[in-house]
């Protein structure tokens, strides 16, 4: 234990060297995004019928499944940044802000093991009748 | 802490003139919670009613997308409401890209003389009018036979 403050333990030592992950983090998420969701904008401009068998036969397909996975991966991964900048800025309540970031933190981890669960069960499984 | 009312305020966004460059950085934060929510949600539902099999498709279809000359008055509603998703959606997934790739060339340094970076904030906005008008007809005119 040492009895210096804060601040005093902490001078001198230089950056931790993570202030711009976030920011980098984003960025290279967005390029992602970009890449995957054109994949997936011109799949839908581009799939031949839209009842449920043909889809499904369609979303199972490796090269179908495996970019669908990764978007649902990407998005949510570069929505949990934006939306954090988002509460940072505009809930001042510290106890608001914790409770906001925590149901954020759920949000899109259930809601992007949620989507990749779909896929793979569709990927491995086969369509159900 | 207490606050007092009756401080000076420093000026805030009331006392000045919209801008697209103000516009645009708003829209690119109005946008990204529309996606995160409505975008997203609407995109799992989507997924989960084909992994789900016929009859779960089915239900997505009758209220998402149509409700059918057998609709309730519920799914009828529900089908107007989604519309309106698909369009905020649709807009909201242009006008995000449009000044997301704004932002990164904001990010190499780039565009920040006061002329180019109003252009460029108005090119974002109108691409992705533009955009969610095209994607409009192309749906309308393969789901409800328009064109």
């Amino acid at each position: 234990m040492d009895s210096r403050t804060n601040i005093g333990r902490v001078r001198g030592l230089g950056s931790a060297k993570h202030g711009g992950e976030h920011w980098l983090k984003q960025r290279l998420t967005a390029i992602g995004n970009i890449l995957l969701t054109t994949w997936f904008v011109a799949s839908l401009l581009m799939i031949p019928s839209f009842d449920q068998a043909a889809l499904a036969q369609w979303l199972a397909q490796p090269l179908v499944a495996v970019p669908m996975i990764l978007m649902i991966a990407n998005i949510f991964a570069h929505a949990r940044l934006g939306l954090q900048v988002l509460i940072e800025d505009y809930v001042h309540d510290d106890g608001l802000k914790f409770g906001a970031m925590t149901l954020l933190n759920f949000y899109v981890i259930a809601s992007a093991v949620f989507g990749i669960f779909i896929v793979a069960k569709l990927a491995f499984t086969g369509a159900p009748a | 802490m207490a606050k007092n009312p009756n401080r000076p305020l420093s000026p805030h966004l009331q006392v000045y003139r919209w801008s697209p460059q103000m516009a645009i950085s708003i829209f690119h934060r109005a946008t990204g919670f529309v996606l995160a929510t409505a975008g997203m949600m609407t995109l799992l539902w989507w997924l989960s009613a084909i992994g789900g099999g016929v009859e779960s498709y089915a239900t997505f279809q009758k209220y998402v997308v149509s409700a059918g000359a057998d609709g309730t008055a519920l799914q009828i509603a529900s089908n107007w409401f989604f519309r309106l998703v698909a369009l905020a959606v649709t807009f909201s997934f242009f006008q995000h890209l449009a000044s997301g790739l704004r932002h990164l060339v904001l990010d190499i340094g780039a565009g920040y003389e006061l002329k180019t970076n109003r252009l460029w904030a108005s090119v974002a906005f109108v691409a992705a009018i533009f955009a969610t008008a095209l994607v409009a007809l192309i749906v309308a005119s393969r789901f409800q036979g328009v064109l």
